[in-house]
C-alpha cells in the first residue's frame, strides 16, 4: 500500500518564504492513488500555501513536489501542461468565470483541450452536471447561483476532464450543514465511482472526519500530525487536540507581559 | 528626507519592474498570437471578434461626437487665428494635418484608454482576487493567451479604424462650419483636403494608434494583474490604469511627432 508504485503525491521537504517569514517549514507528506487525503489546520497553518505550491501556482524556496511523474518544483512548460490536464481543481469560492455560463464554464477545459464535437461535449457536460445535483442549470450565470450550488459547478468542472486528481479547497466553507453534508456526502459517491486521488484542504473538522482517509494537520507551517480518522483524534499532540477541541493556543494571563510583547516597550 | 529618498527608490524600483511586466506580457502575447495554434493552443477568434465589437462598435458613438466638435472647434480656431493675417482661406491645410496626424488618434486613443483601458484593468483584477487566473492557470489555459492575447489584437485592429473614422468625422465637422464660415462649399473643402493630405499623413495616424493601442492594453493588463486589497484595489487600479494610459499617450504622441515630423 504504502510503495512508491501507488503514491499519487510525494512532497519532500518543502520550504517556503513570503519574504523572510518562512511559511513551511520542511514539509514532507505522501497521498497514495485513490484516497481522499485531508490537509487540516486553522488559519494561518500554512495549507492554503500547502495547496497553491501542489498546484504549481507558486515555486518553493526549496523541496521537491512529485505527482504524477514529475517534479513539479522544476517540470517545464510542456510537462506542466500535461499534467494539469490531468487534474482537477474546485477552488473556495469557485472561481467560476464569470463572463461564461455555468455550462460554457463547465465545458472550458473540452474546449480548450479536446477536438471532441459540440454534441459530445454537451452529452459530458449535461452528464456532469447530473452527477453534481446541476441538470438543468447550463444557462445560468454564476452570479444567479448560491453558495453551494456555484461548489458544485466548480466540482463539475474540476471532473469534466476525468481527472487523476481532484483537489478541493475548502469545499463545505460557509455552507450551511445540511448542504455542507450533501456536499461531502457528494466527494465520497465522486471517489467510490471513479477511484480519483482526492486532496482535500479544510478547517472543517465535522467534514474531514467524514471524508477522509488520511489527515495531514499543519499548525504553523508544519505537520504536527498525520494517520488516519482514528490516529488524529487519538493524538496527544497539544496542538492537534487544540485545533481538535478549538481552543485557543495560550490563555494570556499577564497584561503586562502582553502589552510588552505587543509594542515593545517595558510597562512599569 | 531618508524616507523621502526611499520612497523615490521604491518607486523606480516598482515602475521599472512594471516596465518589464509589460514587456513580458506583450512578448508573450505575440507568441501565443503566432505560435498558439501550432501548439493547438490558439488565441479564439470569438474572443477577439467579441473584444473588437466592445472596443470598436461599442465606442462610435462617444467617437462620433467628440470629433464632430474638435473638428469644429480646429476650423473656429483656425479661421479666428488665420484671420489676423488675411489667410483664413487656407485654413484647410492646417485642419487636414491637424486632424489627421495630431488630433484624430490622440483623441480616439484617450477615449478608448478611458473605456476599454479601465475596463480591462477592471476584469483582470475582478478576475485576480476571485481566483479565475488561478482557476484558468490550474485548468492549463494561459491567461495571457485567454485573456490579455484576444484584447490586444482587438485593440489594435480597433484602434486605428476609430482612428480614421475620427479622422473622416472631424474633418467633416470642420467643413461644415468653414463651408458656412467663409462661404466655401464643402465639394471645394473636400476637394481643397484630398490635394493637402498624403498617404504619408494618414500613416503618421496610423502609425500613433498602433502603438497607443499596445500602451492602453499593456497598462491596463499590468494594473489588473497587480491589484490586491479587494474592491478598493480595483477601483485604485481602474483609476490608476486611466491616469497611466492617457499620461503614456501624451507623452509618446509628443516623442512620436518630435522624432517624425521634424
Amino acid at each position: 500500500m504504502n510503495s512508491q508504485a501507488d503514491t499519487a503525491i510525494s512532497v519532500k521537504d518543502l520550504v517556503v518564504y513570503y519574504g523572510d517569514r518562512k511559511i513551511l517549514k520542511e514539509v514532507s507528506m505522501d497521498v497514495r492513488e485513490g484516497e481522499i487525503m485531508v490537509i487540516m489546520g486553522g488559519s494561518g497553518s500554512g495549507k492554503s500555501t500547502l495547496l497553491r505550491h501542489l498546484l504549481a501556482l507558486e515555486h518553493p524556496r526549496s523541496g521537491a513536489i512529485h505527482m504524477l511523474g514529475h517534479d513539479i518544483t522544476t517540470a517545464s512548460q510542456t510537462d506542466m501542461l500535461e499534467i494539469r490536464k490531468k487534474i482537477g481543481v474546485a477552488f473556495q469560492f469557485g472561481a467560476l468565470l464569470s463572463s461564461l455560463s455555468v455550462g460554457e464554464n463547465v465545458m472550458l477545459p473540452l474546449l480548450e483541450h479536446t477536438r471532441l464535437d459540440r454534441s459530445t461535449m454537451e452529452v459530458m457536460l449535461r452528464l456532469k452536471l447530473e452527477v453534481v445535483g446541476l441538470a438543468g442549470f447550463e444557462a445560468l450565470m454564476p452570479a444567479e447561483l448560491s453558495g453551494g450550488m456555484t461548489k458544485r459547478a466548480a466540482l463539475a468542472r474540476a471532473i469534466i476532464m476525468d481527472p487523476q486528481l481532484l483537489f478541493l479547497d475548502e469545499p463545505s466553507a460557509g455552507l450551511d450543514p445540511v448542504v455542507a453534508a450533501a456536499l461531502d456526502d457528494l466527494i465520497l459517491q465522486l471517489r467510490d465511482a471513479t477511484g480519483m486521488t482526492m486532496v482535500v484542504v479544510t478547517h472543517e473538522l465535522d467534514s474531514a472526519f467524514k471524508i477522509a482517509d488520511r489527515i495531514t494537520v499543519l499548525d504553523k507551517g508544519e505537520i504536527v500530525e498525520a494517520g488516519n480518522v482514528e490516529q488524529v483524534r487519538g493524538s496527544t499532540n497539544p496542538r492537534v487536540q487544540n485545533l481538535l477541541n478549538r481552543r485557543t493556543e495560550e490563555i494570556v494571563t499577564d497584561v503586562d507581559e502582553y502589552l510588552e510583547r505587543l509594542t515593545g516597550l517595558r510597562i512599569d | 528626507m531618508r524616507a523621502f529618498i526611499e520612497g523615490i527608490g521604491r518607486r523606480s524600483i516598482s515602475g521599472i519592474t512594471e516596465f518589464g511586466q509589460a514587456a513580458a506580457i506583450l512578448l508573450e502575447s505575440i507568441y501565443w498570437l503566432f505560435m498558439g495554434p501550432g501548439q493547438r493552443q490558439p488565441v479564439r477568434l470569438r474572443a477577439v471578434f467579441a473584444q473588437a465589437m466592445e472596443i470598436g462598435i461599442g465606442a462610435l458613438p462617444i467617437v462620433t461626437v467628440l470629433s464632430l466638435a474638435i473638428g469644429i472647434m480646429l476650423a473656429i480656431q483656425g479661421i479666428y487665428s488665420l484671420r489676423v493675417f488675411g489667410a483664413e482661406h487656407n485654413v484647410t491645410l492646417g485642419i487636414a494635418l491637424s486632424v489627421t496626424r495630431e488630433f484624430g488618434p490622440m483623441i480616439t486613443g484617450i477615449l478608448v484608454a478611458g473605456r476599454t483601458g479601465s475596463a480591462l484593468a477592471a476584469r483582470i483584477g475582478t478576475m485576480k482576487i476571485n481566483q479565475e487566473l488561478d482557476a484558468l492557470t490550474v485548468m492549463g489555459i494561459q491567461p495571457v493567451r485567454y485573456l490579455v492575447a484576444p484584447a490586444l489584437l482587438a485593440i489594435l485592429i480597433m484602434l486605428p479604424a476609430l482612428s480614421w473614422f475620427s479622422d473622416c468625422v472631424a474633418l467633416f465637422g470642420a467643413g461644415l462650419y468653414v463651408s458656412m464660415e467663409l462661404g466655401m462649399s464643402l465639394g471645394a473643402y473636400f476637394e481643397q483636403l484630398v490635394e493637402i493630405l498624403t498617404v504619408d499623413d494618414l500613416m503618421h495616424g496610423l502609425g500613433k494608434s498602433l502603438l497607443f493601442g499596445i500602451l492602453i492594453a499593456l497598462i491596463g493588463v499590468i494594473n489588473g494583474a497587480n491589484v490586491s486589497g479587494g474592491a478598493e484595489g480595483i477601483g485604485h487600479a481602474t483609476t490608476r490604469s486611466v491616469v497611466h494610459a492617457i499620461s503614456a499617450i501624451v507623452i509618446t504622441d509628443m516623442l512620436f511627432t518630435f522624432l517624425l515630423a521634424r
